[in-house]
Protein backbone atom coordinates (compact mmCIF):
# COMPACT_ATOMS: atom_id res chain seq x y z
CA UNK A 1 0.00 0.00 0.00
CA UNK A 2 1.31 3.61 -1.02
CA UNK A 3 0.28 6.58 0.76
CA UNK A 4 0.53 10.07 -0.30
CA UNK A 5 0.93 13.48 1.64
CA UNK A 6 2.17 17.08 2.72
CA UNK A 7 4.32 17.25 6.20
CA UNK A 8 3.62 18.72 9.00
CA UNK A 9 6.56 18.88 10.95
CA UNK A 10 7.47 19.10 14.92
CA UNK A 11 10.25 18.61 17.11
CA UNK A 12 11.67 16.53 19.75
CA UNK A 13 9.48 14.94 23.09
CA UNK A 14 5.91 15.94 21.89
CA UNK A 15 4.08 14.37 24.64
CA UNK A 16 0.34 13.20 25.07
CA UNK A 17 -0.44 16.40 27.19
CA UNK A 18 -0.15 18.90 23.87
CA UNK A 19 -1.36 15.76 21.59
CA UNK A 20 -4.75 16.31 23.83
CA UNK A 21 -4.43 17.99 26.87
CA UNK A 22 -6.83 16.19 30.10
CA UNK A 23 -8.99 19.08 29.82
CA UNK A 24 -10.91 16.74 26.90
CA UNK A 25 -10.54 13.52 27.93
CA UNK A 26 -14.03 13.49 29.86
CA UNK A 27 -14.96 12.10 26.33
CA UNK A 28 -13.85 9.62 24.02
CA UNK A 29 -15.78 10.68 21.24
CA UNK A 30 -13.04 10.62 18.25
CA UNK A 31 -14.24 13.51 16.12
CA UNK A 32 -14.27 15.58 19.25
CA UNK A 33 -10.68 14.51 20.19
CA UNK A 34 -9.77 15.45 16.93
CA UNK A 35 -11.12 19.31 17.55
CA UNK A 36 -8.64 19.69 20.07
CA UNK A 37 -5.39 17.72 18.47
CA UNK A 38 -1.98 19.57 19.22
CA UNK A 39 -4.02 22.85 20.57
CA UNK A 40 -1.43 23.54 23.36
CA UNK A 41 1.46 23.28 20.71
CA UNK A 42 0.45 24.73 17.65
CA UNK A 43 -3.29 26.34 17.58
CA UNK A 44 -3.14 26.43 14.35
CA UNK A 45 -2.94 22.55 13.36
CA UNK A 46 -6.98 22.18 13.51
CA UNK A 47 -7.68 24.62 10.73
CA UNK A 48 -4.55 23.25 8.36
CA UNK A 49 -4.70 19.93 8.46
CA UNK A 50 -6.21 17.89 5.79
CA UNK A 51 -6.95 14.57 4.87
CA UNK A 52 -3.82 12.44 4.15
CA UNK A 53 -1.06 15.02 5.74
CA UNK A 54 1.86 13.26 7.67
CA UNK A 55 3.48 14.31 10.53
CA UNK A 56 6.95 13.94 11.22
CA UNK A 57 8.51 14.89 14.08
CA UNK A 58 11.95 14.42 16.65
CA UNK A 59 12.74 12.45 19.19
CA UNK A 60 10.57 10.65 22.02
CA UNK A 61 7.51 11.27 20.46
CA UNK A 62 4.00 10.89 22.30
CA UNK A 63 5.96 10.14 25.75
CA UNK A 64 3.62 11.07 28.62
CA UNK A 65 0.27 9.66 29.60
CA UNK A 66 -0.79 6.45 28.40
CA UNK A 67 -3.83 7.73 27.00
CA UNK A 68 -5.27 5.93 23.73
CA UNK A 69 -7.12 9.24 22.62
CA UNK A 70 -3.83 10.63 21.74
CA UNK A 71 -3.59 8.38 18.50
CA UNK A 72 -6.96 8.36 18.52
CA UNK A 73 -6.88 12.02 18.10
CA UNK A 74 -4.27 12.36 15.48
CA UNK A 75 -6.16 9.87 13.33
CA UNK A 76 -9.41 11.36 13.60
CA UNK A 77 -7.65 14.69 12.21
CA UNK A 78 -6.93 13.05 8.96
CA UNK A 79 -3.04 12.13 9.59
CA UNK A 80 -2.38 9.08 7.52
CA UNK A 81 0.88 8.38 9.02
CA UNK A 82 3.42 9.58 11.48
CA UNK A 83 7.16 9.48 11.45
CA UNK A 84 9.30 10.35 14.31
CA UNK A 85 13.37 9.94 15.11
CA UNK A 86 12.16 7.75 17.79
CA UNK A 87 8.79 7.12 19.56
CA UNK A 88 7.64 6.43 23.64
CA UNK A 89 6.82 3.19 24.08
CA UNK A 90 3.26 3.23 24.85
CA UNK A 91 2.14 5.51 21.61
CA UNK A 92 3.63 3.08 19.56
CA UNK A 93 1.77 0.65 21.27
CA UNK A 94 -1.29 2.28 21.16
CA UNK A 95 -0.63 3.53 17.39
CA UNK A 96 -0.53 -0.10 16.03
CA UNK A 97 -3.29 -1.37 18.31
CA UNK A 98 -5.22 0.99 16.76
CA UNK A 99 -4.28 0.78 13.72
CA UNK A 100 -2.69 4.26 13.18
CA UNK A 101 0.50 3.95 10.51
CA UNK A 102 3.50 5.01 12.28
CA UNK A 103 7.44 4.81 10.90
CA UNK A 104 10.56 5.11 13.00
CA UNK A 105 13.45 6.81 10.81
CA UNK A 106 16.08 8.75 12.48
CA UNK A 107 16.87 9.68 8.49
CA UNK A 108 13.77 11.03 7.52
CA UNK A 109 12.60 12.83 10.98
CA UNK A 110 16.12 15.16 10.28
CA UNK A 111 15.82 15.93 6.56
CA UNK A 112 12.14 16.37 5.75
CA UNK A 113 10.90 19.79 6.01
CA UNK A 114 7.44 21.24 6.74
CA UNK A 115 5.55 21.26 3.81
CA UNK A 116 7.56 18.57 1.91
CA UNK A 117 5.42 16.39 -0.33
CA UNK A 118 6.12 12.78 0.72
CA UNK A 119 5.04 8.77 -1.02
CA UNK A 120 5.31 5.93 1.70
CA UNK A 121 5.31 2.78 0.48
CA UNK A 122 4.15 0.47 3.51
CA UNK A 123 5.38 -2.62 2.18
CA UNK A 124 8.41 -1.74 1.28
CA UNK A 125 9.37 0.95 4.22
CA UNK A 126 10.19 3.52 1.97
CA UNK A 127 9.72 6.82 2.43
CA UNK A 128 10.13 8.82 -1.41
CA UNK A 129 10.74 12.72 0.14
CA UNK A 130 8.45 14.11 -3.96
CA UNK A 131 10.19 17.85 -2.70
CA UNK A 132 13.28 17.11 -2.27
CA UNK A 133 14.13 13.93 -4.11
CA UNK A 134 15.34 11.53 -2.06
CA UNK A 135 14.23 8.36 -0.61
CA UNK A 136 15.16 7.28 3.07
CA UNK A 137 14.41 3.76 4.43
CA UNK A 138 11.82 3.14 7.74
CA UNK A 139 12.15 0.32 9.77
CA UNK A 140 9.53 -1.93 8.87
CA UNK A 141 7.50 -3.92 11.42
CA UNK A 142 7.71 -7.60 13.16
CA UNK A 143 5.70 -10.37 11.40
CA UNK A 144 3.75 -9.86 14.60
CA UNK A 145 2.76 -6.68 14.90
CA UNK A 146 2.20 -6.83 11.20
CA UNK A 147 -0.55 -9.76 11.66
CA UNK A 148 -2.26 -7.34 14.10
CA UNK A 149 -2.31 -4.17 12.01
CA UNK A 150 -3.53 -6.36 8.91
CA UNK A 151 -6.72 -7.68 11.55
CA UNK A 152 -6.61 -3.78 12.05
CA UNK A 153 -5.51 -3.35 15.28
CA UNK A 154 -5.48 -5.73 18.04
CA UNK A 155 -9.33 -6.33 19.01
CA UNK A 156 -9.33 -7.50 15.07
CA UNK A 157 -6.64 -9.77 15.80
CA UNK A 158 -7.82 -11.67 19.15
CA UNK A 159 -11.36 -11.74 17.07
CA UNK A 160 -9.66 -13.68 14.31
CA UNK A 161 -8.10 -16.39 17.36
CA UNK B 1 25.03 -31.22 31.38
CA UNK B 2 24.04 -28.83 27.80
CA UNK B 3 26.30 -26.95 26.29
CA UNK B 4 24.48 -24.53 25.23
CA UNK B 5 25.04 -21.96 28.53
CA UNK B 6 22.10 -19.90 29.29
CA UNK B 7 22.48 -16.38 28.76
CA UNK B 8 22.24 -14.49 31.80
CA UNK B 9 19.30 -12.21 32.40
CA UNK B 10 17.84 -8.94 34.03
CA UNK B 11 15.42 -9.20 36.54
CA UNK B 12 12.62 -8.30 33.97
CA UNK B 13 13.53 -10.80 31.29
CA UNK B 14 13.41 -13.44 34.09
CA UNK B 15 10.18 -12.63 35.09
CA UNK B 16 8.57 -11.94 31.38
CA UNK B 17 10.66 -15.25 30.33
CA UNK B 18 8.54 -17.15 34.00
CA UNK B 19 5.01 -15.74 32.53
CA UNK B 20 5.59 -16.76 28.64
CA UNK B 21 6.28 -20.11 29.99
CA UNK B 22 9.86 -19.98 28.59
CA UNK B 23 13.14 -21.08 30.04
CA UNK B 24 14.66 -17.87 28.36
CA UNK B 25 14.33 -15.19 26.53
CA UNK B 26 15.73 -12.94 24.22
CA UNK B 27 16.26 -8.69 24.02
CA UNK B 28 13.91 -7.92 21.56
CA UNK B 29 12.25 -11.27 21.42
CA UNK B 30 8.33 -10.94 21.03
CA UNK B 31 6.58 -12.73 24.10
CA UNK B 32 2.90 -13.13 24.83
CA UNK B 33 2.96 -12.90 28.50
CA UNK B 34 0.45 -14.25 31.15
CA UNK B 35 -1.07 -10.80 33.13
CA UNK B 36 -1.45 -11.08 37.28
CA UNK B 37 -3.63 -7.61 37.06
CA UNK B 38 -4.77 -5.49 34.40
CA UNK B 39 -5.43 -1.91 35.50
CA UNK B 40 -7.48 0.85 34.25
CA UNK B 41 -8.94 4.25 35.50
CA UNK B 42 -11.73 6.51 34.55
CA UNK B 43 -10.34 8.15 31.82
CA UNK B 44 -8.63 4.65 30.23
CA UNK B 45 -11.10 2.40 30.87
CA UNK B 46 -14.05 3.50 29.11
CA UNK B 47 -12.63 3.34 25.86
CA UNK B 48 -11.46 -0.46 26.61
CA UNK B 49 -15.25 -1.21 27.46
CA UNK B 50 -16.01 -0.18 24.31
CA UNK B 51 -13.33 -2.19 22.71
CA UNK B 52 -13.95 -5.46 25.04
CA UNK B 53 -17.65 -5.35 23.60
CA UNK B 54 -16.20 -5.78 20.10
CA UNK B 55 -14.73 -8.69 20.71
CA UNK B 56 -17.92 -10.42 21.35
CA UNK B 57 -17.28 -12.45 25.09
CA UNK B 58 -19.28 -12.20 27.95
CA UNK B 59 -16.89 -12.70 30.78
CA UNK B 60 -13.93 -11.40 31.68
CA UNK B 61 -10.68 -13.96 31.87
CA UNK B 62 -10.80 -13.69 35.70
CA UNK B 63 -12.83 -11.47 37.91
CA UNK B 64 -10.29 -11.33 40.62
CA UNK B 65 -7.68 -10.02 38.20
CA UNK B 66 -8.98 -6.74 37.09
CA UNK B 67 -8.92 -3.05 39.28
CA UNK B 68 -10.73 -0.64 37.87
CA UNK B 69 -9.84 3.01 39.78
CA UNK B 70 -11.99 6.15 39.22
CA UNK B 71 -9.50 8.62 40.43
CA UNK B 72 -8.29 11.42 37.64
CA UNK B 73 -11.91 13.11 37.26
CA UNK B 74 -13.60 11.72 41.16
CA UNK B 75 -15.21 12.87 43.06
CA UNK B 76 -17.11 13.42 39.28
CA UNK B 77 -16.13 17.11 38.95
CA UNK B 78 -18.56 17.27 35.85
CA UNK B 79 -21.41 15.57 34.04
CA UNK B 80 -19.06 14.13 31.18
CA UNK B 81 -17.29 12.47 33.55
CA UNK B 82 -19.68 11.23 35.28
CA UNK B 83 -21.52 9.79 32.63
CA UNK B 84 -17.61 8.21 32.16
CA UNK B 85 -17.73 6.80 35.68
CA UNK B 86 -20.95 5.59 35.53
CA UNK B 87 -20.62 3.87 32.02
CA UNK B 88 -17.59 2.04 33.85
CA UNK B 89 -19.09 1.02 36.92
CA UNK B 90 -22.05 -0.74 35.69
CA UNK B 91 -19.72 -2.64 33.06
CA UNK B 92 -17.49 -3.55 36.54
CA UNK B 93 -20.81 -4.72 38.09
CA UNK B 94 -22.25 -6.74 35.00
CA UNK B 95 -19.01 -8.87 35.31
CA UNK B 96 -18.74 -9.31 38.80
CA UNK B 97 -15.70 -7.57 39.01
CA UNK B 98 -14.19 -7.70 42.23
CA UNK B 99 -11.75 -5.05 42.71
CA UNK B 100 -13.83 -1.80 41.73
CA UNK B 101 -12.76 1.35 44.17
CA UNK B 102 -15.42 4.00 44.67
CA UNK B 103 -15.70 7.33 45.78
CA UNK B 104 -15.07 6.68 50.25
CA UNK B 105 -12.75 3.77 49.16
CA UNK B 106 -11.17 4.66 46.28
CA UNK B 107 -7.28 6.54 46.01
CA UNK B 108 -4.96 6.88 43.47
CA UNK B 109 -4.87 3.79 41.44
CA UNK B 110 -0.68 3.32 41.95
CA UNK B 111 -1.09 4.40 45.34
CA UNK B 112 -4.04 2.09 46.47
CA UNK B 113 -2.55 -1.36 44.34
CA UNK B 114 0.13 -2.19 46.44
CA UNK B 115 -1.65 -0.84 49.67
CA UNK B 116 -4.59 -3.54 49.05
CA UNK B 117 -2.16 -5.88 48.37
CA UNK B 118 -3.04 -6.31 44.73
CA UNK B 119 0.31 -6.61 43.62
CA UNK B 120 3.22 -8.84 44.92
CA UNK B 121 6.85 -9.54 43.88
CA UNK B 122 7.17 -11.31 40.83
CA UNK B 123 4.16 -10.26 39.27
CA UNK B 124 3.41 -9.16 35.70
CA UNK B 125 0.53 -6.46 35.44
CA UNK B 126 -0.69 -4.13 33.28
CA UNK B 127 -2.23 -0.97 33.76
CA UNK B 128 -4.08 1.41 30.95
CA UNK B 129 -2.11 4.33 32.80
CA UNK B 130 1.59 5.17 32.32
CA UNK B 131 2.46 4.99 35.65
CA UNK B 132 1.45 1.03 35.97
CA UNK B 133 5.23 0.98 36.53
CA UNK B 134 5.52 2.35 40.21
CA UNK B 135 4.83 -1.40 41.25
CA UNK B 136 8.08 -2.20 40.28
CA UNK B 137 9.22 -0.73 43.76
CA UNK B 138 7.85 -4.48 44.41
CA UNK B 139 9.91 -6.43 42.69
CA UNK B 140 6.96 -6.56 39.94
CA UNK B 141 7.28 -5.90 36.50
CA UNK B 142 4.52 -3.73 35.63
CA UNK B 143 4.12 -1.51 32.83
CA UNK B 144 1.86 1.35 30.94
CA UNK B 145 -0.44 -0.01 28.26
CA UNK B 146 -3.31 1.78 26.07
CA UNK B 147 -6.98 0.97 26.72
CA UNK B 148 -6.64 -1.58 23.75
CA UNK B 149 -4.37 -3.61 24.94
CA UNK B 150 -6.67 -2.89 28.67
CA UNK B 151 -9.35 -4.23 26.99
CA UNK B 152 -7.30 -7.25 25.20
CA UNK B 153 -5.96 -8.48 28.80
CA UNK B 154 -9.56 -8.38 30.40
CA UNK B 155 -10.51 -10.70 27.86
CA UNK B 156 -7.49 -13.11 27.60
CA UNK B 157 -5.02 -12.35 30.43
CA UNK B 158 -2.21 -11.91 28.27
CA UNK B 159 -0.29 -9.34 26.49
CA UNK B 160 2.10 -9.11 24.04
CA UNK B 161 5.73 -7.26 24.67
CA UNK B 162 9.29 -7.03 23.50
CA UNK B 163 11.56 -8.43 25.81
CA UNK B 164 13.42 -5.20 26.91
CA UNK B 165 17.21 -4.67 27.65
CA UNK B 166 18.08 -2.81 31.10
CA UNK B 167 20.09 -0.19 32.62
CA UNK B 168 21.55 -1.01 36.05
CA UNK B 169 21.80 1.61 38.55
CA UNK B 170 23.84 0.39 42.04
CA UNK B 171 23.03 2.79 44.68
CA UNK B 172 25.32 3.23 47.26
CA UNK B 173 25.44 5.22 50.56
CA UNK B 174 22.75 6.81 52.35
CA UNK B 175 21.06 9.96 51.60
CA UNK B 176 21.82 12.88 52.99
CA UNK B 177 18.95 15.09 55.08
CA UNK B 178 16.17 16.41 52.85
CA UNK B 179 16.60 13.99 50.74
CA UNK B 180 14.17 11.28 49.40
CA UNK B 181 13.14 9.14 46.54
CA UNK B 182 12.02 11.94 44.35
CA UNK B 183 15.44 13.57 45.01
CA UNK B 184 17.25 11.18 43.65
CA UNK B 185 14.91 9.93 40.67
CA UNK B 186 14.93 13.06 39.13
CA UNK B 187 18.73 13.44 39.23
CA UNK B 188 18.51 10.60 37.52
CA UNK B 189 16.60 11.78 35.23
CA UNK B 190 18.38 15.10 34.64
CA UNK B 191 21.38 12.27 34.15
CA UNK B 192 19.60 10.34 31.56
CA UNK B 193 17.50 12.56 30.10
CA UNK B 194 13.79 11.88 29.14
CA UNK B 195 14.58 9.29 26.40
CA UNK B 196 17.50 8.15 28.30
CA UNK B 197 15.99 4.66 29.12
CA UNK B 198 13.75 4.58 25.57
CA UNK B 199 12.07 1.16 25.78
CA UNK B 200 14.24 0.05 28.28
CA UNK B 201 13.86 -1.17 31.65
CA UNK B 202 15.65 0.33 34.46
CA UNK B 203 17.18 -1.73 37.52
CA UNK B 204 17.66 -0.81 40.89
CA UNK B 205 20.30 -2.89 43.46
CA UNK B 206 23.35 -2.28 45.36
CA UNK B 207 23.60 -1.46 49.32
CA UNK B 208 22.05 1.87 49.19
CA UNK B 209 18.60 0.92 48.99
CA UNK B 210 18.75 -0.54 52.61
CA UNK B 211 18.09 3.37 53.63
CA UNK B 212 15.43 3.86 50.50
CA UNK B 213 11.94 3.00 52.52
CA UNK B 214 9.32 1.79 50.54
CA UNK B 215 7.94 4.96 49.78
CA UNK B 216 10.64 6.15 48.48
CA UNK B 217 11.04 3.07 46.30
CA UNK B 218 7.29 3.77 45.02
CA UNK B 219 7.90 7.06 44.19
CA UNK B 220 11.42 6.33 42.10
CA UNK B 221 9.51 3.28 39.99
CA UNK B 222 6.53 5.80 39.48
CA UNK B 223 9.06 8.28 37.77
CA UNK B 224 10.76 5.17 35.17
CA UNK B 225 8.35 6.56 32.74
CA UNK B 226 9.63 9.63 32.55
CA UNK B 227 13.12 8.11 31.53
CA UNK B 228 11.06 6.35 28.21
CA UNK B 229 11.74 3.23 30.50
CA UNK B 230 9.39 0.36 30.03
CA UNK B 231 9.44 -0.31 33.42
CA UNK B 232 11.42 0.66 36.78
CA UNK B 233 12.61 -2.62 39.45
CA UNK B 234 14.10 -2.57 42.39
CA UNK B 235 15.97 -5.78 43.83
CA UNK B 236 13.63 -6.89 46.52
CA UNK B 237 14.59 -7.35 50.20
CA UNK B 238 13.77 -7.51 53.57
CA UNK B 239 11.28 -4.11 53.33
CA UNK B 240 9.95 -5.99 50.23
CA UNK B 241 9.00 -8.68 51.95
CA UNK B 242 7.73 -7.27 55.23
CA UNK B 243 5.89 -4.74 52.93
CA UNK B 244 4.59 -7.56 51.21
CA UNK B 245 3.56 -9.58 54.08
CA UNK B 246 1.71 -6.64 55.85
CA UNK B 247 -0.22 -6.17 52.58
CA UNK B 248 -1.47 -9.14 50.97
CA UNK B 249 -2.08 -12.72 51.39
CA UNK B 250 -0.76 -13.44 47.52
CA UNK B 251 2.26 -15.99 47.25
CA UNK B 252 4.69 -14.08 45.62
CA UNK B 253 8.09 -14.79 43.79
CA UNK B 254 11.38 -13.30 44.19
CA UNK B 255 13.56 -12.95 41.18
CA UNK B 256 16.77 -11.58 41.08
CA UNK B 257 18.93 -11.03 37.97
CA UNK B 258 22.04 -12.95 37.18
CA UNK B 259 25.58 -12.01 38.08
CA UNK B 260 25.77 -12.47 34.67
CA UNK B 261 23.54 -10.49 33.23
CA UNK B 262 24.19 -8.42 30.47
CA UNK B 263 23.07 -4.64 30.73
CA UNK B 264 23.09 -1.60 28.13
CA UNK B 265 24.56 0.34 30.88
CA UNK B 266 25.36 0.52 34.20
CA UNK B 267 25.96 3.85 36.87
CA UNK B 268 26.25 3.94 40.18
CA UNK B 269 24.99 6.45 41.95
CA UNK B 270 26.48 7.80 45.13
CA UNK B 271 23.40 8.86 47.33
CA UNK B 272 25.76 11.00 49.68
CA UNK B 273 26.21 12.90 47.23
CA UNK B 274 22.58 13.84 46.07
CA UNK B 275 20.92 17.15 46.99
CA UNK B 276 17.29 18.25 46.30
CA UNK B 277 16.28 18.61 43.49
CA UNK B 278 13.85 20.07 41.18
CA UNK B 279 12.82 19.74 37.68
CA UNK B 280 12.37 23.36 35.76
CA UNK B 281 9.26 23.53 33.10
CA UNK B 282 8.91 21.64 30.69
CA UNK B 283 10.11 18.68 31.02
CA UNK B 284 11.10 16.24 33.98
CA UNK B 285 15.05 16.29 33.13
CA UNK B 286 15.03 20.06 33.85
CA UNK B 287 16.58 18.89 36.80
CA UNK B 288 18.64 21.75 39.07
CA UNK B 289 19.91 21.24 42.82
CA UNK B 290 18.15 23.24 45.15
CA UNK B 291 21.11 25.55 45.23
CA UNK B 292 21.23 26.64 42.02
CA UNK B 293 17.33 27.42 41.37
CA UNK B 294 17.54 31.17 42.03
CA UNK B 295 14.80 33.51 42.89
CA UNK B 296 11.45 31.53 41.48
CA UNK B 297 7.80 33.09 42.58
CA UNK B 298 5.24 30.86 43.18
CA UNK B 299 1.37 31.00 43.24
CA UNK B 300 0.60 27.19 44.36
CA UNK B 301 1.98 24.09 45.89
CA UNK B 302 0.44 20.81 45.26
CA UNK B 303 1.27 17.93 47.65
CA UNK B 304 0.36 14.30 46.74
CA UNK B 305 -0.22 12.52 43.32
CA UNK B 306 0.82 8.85 42.96
CA UNK B 307 4.02 9.96 42.92
CA UNK B 308 4.22 11.69 46.61
CA UNK B 309 0.85 11.29 48.50
CA UNK B 310 1.80 8.62 50.97
CA UNK B 311 2.03 8.44 54.43
CA UNK B 312 5.76 9.67 54.19
CA UNK B 313 5.02 12.19 52.32
CA UNK B 314 2.15 13.51 54.25
CA UNK B 315 4.75 13.21 57.49
CA UNK B 316 7.14 15.21 55.90
CA UNK B 317 5.25 17.52 54.67
CA UNK B 318 3.92 18.21 58.63
CA UNK B 319 7.54 18.22 59.82
CA UNK B 320 8.47 21.33 57.47
CA UNK B 321 4.63 23.05 57.98
CA UNK B 322 4.61 23.02 61.68
CA UNK B 323 4.50 26.26 62.97
CA UNK B 324 4.78 27.99 60.13
CA UNK B 325 1.83 29.70 57.48
CA UNK B 326 1.66 29.26 54.07
CA UNK B 327 2.73 32.33 52.28
CA UNK B 328 0.11 34.60 51.36
CA UNK B 329 0.27 34.89 48.21
CA UNK B 330 0.04 31.04 47.78
CA UNK B 331 -2.29 28.25 47.68
CA UNK B 332 -1.28 25.19 49.30
CA UNK B 333 -2.98 21.90 48.27
CA UNK B 334 -2.31 18.74 50.49
CA UNK B 335 -4.02 15.47 48.46
CA UNK B 336 -3.12 12.14 50.58
CA UNK B 337 -2.99 9.90 48.23
CA UNK B 338 -5.95 6.95 49.78
CA UNK B 339 -8.63 6.82 52.01
CA UNK B 340 -6.66 4.87 54.36
CA UNK B 341 -3.43 7.32 53.98
CA UNK B 342 -6.21 10.02 54.54
CA UNK B 343 -7.60 8.37 57.59
CA UNK B 344 -3.81 7.91 59.42
CA UNK B 345 -2.59 11.38 58.37
CA UNK B 346 -5.40 12.57 60.15
CA UNK B 347 -5.04 10.50 63.33
CA UNK B 348 -1.40 11.37 63.45
CA UNK B 349 -2.86 14.63 64.20
CA UNK B 350 -1.07 15.97 60.30
CA UNK B 351 -4.35 18.12 59.32
CA UNK B 352 -4.66 19.87 62.42
CA UNK B 353 -0.70 21.20 61.54
CA UNK B 354 -1.69 21.55 57.57
CA UNK B 355 -4.63 23.43 58.33
CA UNK B 356 -3.26 25.95 61.23
CA UNK B 357 -0.68 26.66 58.61
CA UNK B 358 -3.30 27.60 55.78
CA UNK B 359 -3.43 24.83 53.53
CA UNK B 360 -6.38 23.01 52.28
CA UNK B 361 -6.96 19.12 52.61
CA UNK B 362 -8.45 17.23 49.71
CA UNK B 363 -10.29 14.22 48.95
CA UNK B 364 -8.34 10.75 47.45
CA UNK B 365 -8.00 12.19 43.78
CA UNK B 366 -5.34 12.66 40.65
CA UNK B 367 -7.22 16.14 40.39
CA UNK B 368 -4.61 18.78 39.35
CA UNK B 369 -1.87 16.56 38.77
CA UNK B 370 -3.13 16.31 35.01
CA UNK B 371 -4.80 19.71 34.76
CA UNK B 372 -8.18 17.82 35.82
CA UNK B 373 -9.52 19.86 38.56
CA UNK B 374 -9.00 20.83 42.77
CA UNK B 375 -6.39 23.24 41.70
CA UNK B 376 -5.75 24.23 37.89
CA UNK B 377 -3.48 27.56 37.45
CA UNK B 378 -4.23 30.14 35.27
CA UNK B 379 -2.34 32.04 32.41
CA UNK B 380 1.08 32.74 33.70
CA UNK B 381 0.90 30.80 37.24
CA UNK B 382 3.31 28.71 38.53
CA UNK B 383 3.19 25.69 41.17
CA UNK B 384 5.44 23.62 43.21
CA UNK B 385 4.24 20.30 42.96
CA UNK B 386 5.36 16.56 44.05
CA UNK B 387 4.20 15.19 41.23
CA UNK B 388 5.45 13.66 38.30
CA UNK B 389 5.06 15.54 35.35
CA UNK B 390 5.74 19.45 34.23
CA UNK B 391 4.65 19.51 30.56
CA UNK B 392 3.00 22.47 28.74
CA UNK B 393 -0.48 23.05 30.58
CA UNK B 394 -0.21 19.67 32.60
CA UNK B 395 -1.90 21.35 35.15
CA UNK B 396 -3.91 24.07 33.31
CA UNK B 397 -3.09 26.90 31.10
CA UNK B 398 -0.48 26.23 28.61
CA UNK B 399 1.37 29.59 29.63
CA UNK B 400 1.52 28.13 33.77
CA UNK B 401 4.34 26.05 34.65
CA UNK B 402 4.64 23.18 36.61
CA UNK B 403 8.08 22.68 38.88
CA UNK B 404 8.21 19.36 40.11
CA UNK B 405 10.13 18.30 43.72
CA UNK B 406 9.70 16.21 47.07
CA UNK B 407 7.31 17.24 49.63
CA UNK B 408 10.11 18.56 51.77
CA UNK B 409 10.92 21.05 49.00
CA UNK B 410 7.01 21.73 48.29
CA UNK B 411 6.25 22.32 51.67
CA UNK B 412 9.22 25.23 51.86
CA UNK B 413 8.06 26.87 49.28
CA UNK B 414 4.58 27.13 49.75
CA UNK B 415 5.64 28.77 53.06
CA UNK B 416 8.25 31.05 51.48
CA UNK B 417 6.72 31.40 48.69
CA UNK B 418 9.31 30.73 46.31
CA UNK B 419 11.21 27.50 45.35
CA UNK B 420 12.99 26.92 48.58
CA UNK B 421 14.77 24.35 51.02
CA UNK B 422 13.54 23.53 54.15
CA UNK B 423 16.64 25.04 55.63
CA UNK B 424 15.69 28.37 55.03
CA UNK B 425 12.56 28.56 56.40
S1 LIG C 1 -1.71 11.20 40.27
FE1 LIG C 1 -1.17 12.14 38.32
S2 LIG C 1 0.37 10.84 37.41
FE2 LIG C 1 -0.60 9.69 39.07
S3 LIG C 1 -2.20 8.48 38.10
FE3 LIG C 1 -3.11 10.39 38.76
S4 LIG C 1 -2.95 11.78 37.01
FE4 LIG C 1 -1.57 10.08 36.64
Amino acid sequence: MKIQGKVIKYGNNVDTDVIIPARYLNTADPAELASHCMEDLDKTFVERVEKGDIMVAGSNFGCGSSREHAPIAIKASGISCVIAETFARIFYRNSINIGLAIIESPEAAADISEGDMLEIDFDSGLIHNQTKKVFYKGAPFPEFMQKIIAADGLIGYIKQK
Amino acid sequence: MSDIRRKGLTMTQKILASHAGLDSVEVGQLIMSRLDMVLGNDITTPVAVKEFRKIGIDNVFDKNKIAIVPDHFTPNKDIKSAEQVKYIREFAKEKGIVNFFEVGQMGVEHALLPEKGLVVPGDVIIGADSHTCTYGALGAFSTGVGSTDMAAGMATGEAWFKVPEAIQFELKGKPGKWVSGKDIILHIIGMIGVDGALYKSMEFVGDGLSSLSMDDRFSMANMAVEAGAKNGIFAVDDKTIAYVKEHSNRPYKVFAADEDAVYSEKYTIELSDIKPTVAFPPLPDQARTIDKVGDVKIDQVVIGSCTNGRIEDMRIAAAVLKGHKVHPDVRCIIIPATQKIWKQSMEEGLFNIFVDAGAAVSTPTCGPCLGGHMGILAKGERAVATTNRNFIGRMGHPESEVYLASPAIAAASAVAGRIASPDEL
